[in-house]
């Protein structure tokens, strides 16, 4: 299926390709699959019962990446996607996901989905997420992703997800489960406008000695928008936890924070730390008195907060 | 050249209105000149209404002969004001490099970058893609700040109390900061400072008591004023 203007930017937004990537990769456009590639390492499969496709990646397969971006650019258009990923023993790979709507109507486009990782021993995988909307319609925007990831023994993750623009209601949802030794590292970064609500949730389970986790969440609220931050980190053994929310509210935002931390165990340490405030003034004046007006501060210090 | 015609600043309080800076006025045309007086004599407040972060209650200020009395921090730095915060502030995710680049007022490459900063005793590898965050100790912002003023390099350089927290580094690699710095620059430079050695290397010593300008003069005028500072109150002895 060939592209247009419209997608070929979505595709750009969210996974940062201007033409189809290296590697294994599958792009749905509008529910269809558009394009798909595979690898003598990394296989993609659709599913058969539900919509979704499985992607299964060899054991020990070093420095792959797989793409598979979704693009809306239909009004009203709505679906439920599955994804689940199988990462094998010892591999090494990047896994770029992402969803780009551009909504130009008067009906709700909306993209939710699962994807569920299966992290085996020793592998390391990088998961980078980016959500992006865009459309001059009255049609809002919807995307609620739920990740829930299990982590085997000794691997290793670090999870990039990006909300920055355009998507007028998410509800994100991330679990894990972390085995002996290994560890979840997870930066959010997230950032409301117009009358725009997220929710974002995470649930960790340390289950394993010495497991880790480590739950970052920068995010910015202007205009009237609404967010909404839980975590729940649980400690089932001797490991370490850390979940950090800070956020920055603007205009007449509303930001509220709801941490939990739990130690079922002795040797858990737990900490959670959680911050929101508006731009500090002095902030603003050292950037001023650096030549930048207010609003040249204003969006500096948000792209450096976001970065 | 700077010049402040009777500035006035009063702030109300609980207890009435309350005078911190009363009919100051001055002019610096000099290379070096160092405001200094005792705690609340009003000095930083006088910074901050040169850079336009405080507006005074009354007076004028003319830079180069021009009003600039009305203008914004913003306006006023384009004028070429330049302010190194006596407290410099910290920016999550906003890199060394980043602020360097801002102060410059265009991307600068890491060798450009690096100039300013090894001119501060810092190694540009270590530091430039540090961010301006809690990792970094006050010190060393104290002397990212400086760099950013270089970085500037404006006609007016104000430093307020730029020695604090810099103990490591010797006074001596501070004051060839300045001195290289009106060298390439050739602008004014107007330090708030307490420190007996940049009081030495200064130009011109302006004594600020009690928001009042108590006299102007070289070191000899000067020293002997501020180690006899308060002849109102002989119970003072240090």
């Amino acid at each position: 299926m060939a592209m247009d203007a419209i997608q070929k930017d979505l595709l750009e937004k969210v996974a940062d390709l201007h033409e189809v990537p290296q590697g294994a990769y599958n792009i749905r456009a509008n529910g269809e699959a558009a394009a798909r590639s595979t690898t003598a390492n990394i296989d993609i499969v659709t599913k058969t019962d539900k919509p979704g496709i499985d992607i299964v990646i060899k054991p020990f397969t070093k420095n792959e990446s797989v793409h598979i971006p979704v693009i809306i650019s239909k009004t009203g258009h709505s679906e439920m996607v599955y994804n689940d990923f199988y990462i094998g023993e010892g591999a090494d790979v990047t896994i770029v996901a992402g969803c780009g709507i551009h909504n130009t109507g008067d009906s709700e486009s909306r993209h939710d989905g699962i994807h569920t990782f299966y992290v085996g021993k020793n592998a390391k995988m990088r998961y980078v997420e980016k959500h992006y909307g865009a459309g001059d319609g009255n049609g809002k925007n919807v995307m609620n992703p739920t990740t829930v990831i299990n982590l085997e023994e000794n691997a290793y993750v670090e999870m990039d997800t990006v909300q920055i623009k355009g998507v007028d209601s998410t509800d994100r949802v991330t679990t894990a489960k972390i085995a002996k030794g290994a560890t979840l590292i997870v930066s959010e970064k997230l950032m409301t406008h117009g009358r725009q609500v997220a929710t974002t949730k995470f649930e960790v389970d340390l289950d394993g000695e010495n497991s880790a986790t480590h739950v970052i969440s920068r995010s910015v609220a202007r205009d009237e928008s609404k967010q909404l931050f839980l975590s729940n980190v649980n400690g089932n053994n001797a490991c370490n936890g850390h979940t950090e929310c800070d956020a920055i509210v603007m205009d007449k935002a509303v930001v509220s924070a709801i941490p939990q931390i739990q130690a079922n165990h002795t040797d858990a340490s737990l900490i959670h730390e959680a911050a929101i405030g508006k731009i500090a003034g002095e902030q603003l004046t050292k950037l001023m008195t650096l030549g930048l007006t207010e609003k040249e501060a204003e969006e500096q210090i948000i792209n450096g907060f976001l970065k | 050249m700077l010049e402040l015609k009777n500035i006035c600043y009063s702030v109300e309080t609980p207890d009435g209105t309350k005078d911190i800076l009363k009919n100051v006025s001055l002019k610096i045309d000099d290379r070096f000149v160092v405001i200094t007086g005792p705690n609340g004599s009003g000095k930083s407040t006088l910074a901050k209404i040169i850079a336009g972060i405080i507006t005074p209650t009354s007076g004028q200020i003319l830079l180069d002969g021009r009003d600039i009395t009305g203008l914004n921090i913003t306006e006023r730095a384009k004028e070429g004001v330049s302010f190194a915060f006596q407290q410099p502030v910290r920016f999550k995710g906003i890199t060394v490099h980043d602020l360097i680049s801002l102060a410059a007022g265009k991307e600068l490459n890491i060798g450009q970058a690096c100039e300013y900063l090894s001119e501060v005793g810092l190694c540009a590898r270590d530091y430039i893609s540090r961010e301006v965050n809690e990792s970094l100790s006050g010190g060393e912002l104290k002397r990212i700040e400086i760099a950013m003023i270089l970085a500037r390099g404006t006609k007016l350089s104000i430093f307020d109390e730029p020695e604090a927290g810099i103990d490591l580094w010797s006074f001596q690699s501070l004051i060839k900061v300045f001195e290289n710095m009106h060298d390439t620059i050739k602008g004014n430079i107007l330090i708030i400072s307490h420190q007996e050695r940049i009081l030495n290397f200064a130009d011109r010593i302006v004594l600020l008591s009690d928001g009042e300008i108590r006299k102007i003069g070289n070191q000899e005028e000067i020293m002997p004023l501020i180690l006899n500072p308060n002849p109102v109150c002989e119970q003072i002895k240090v």
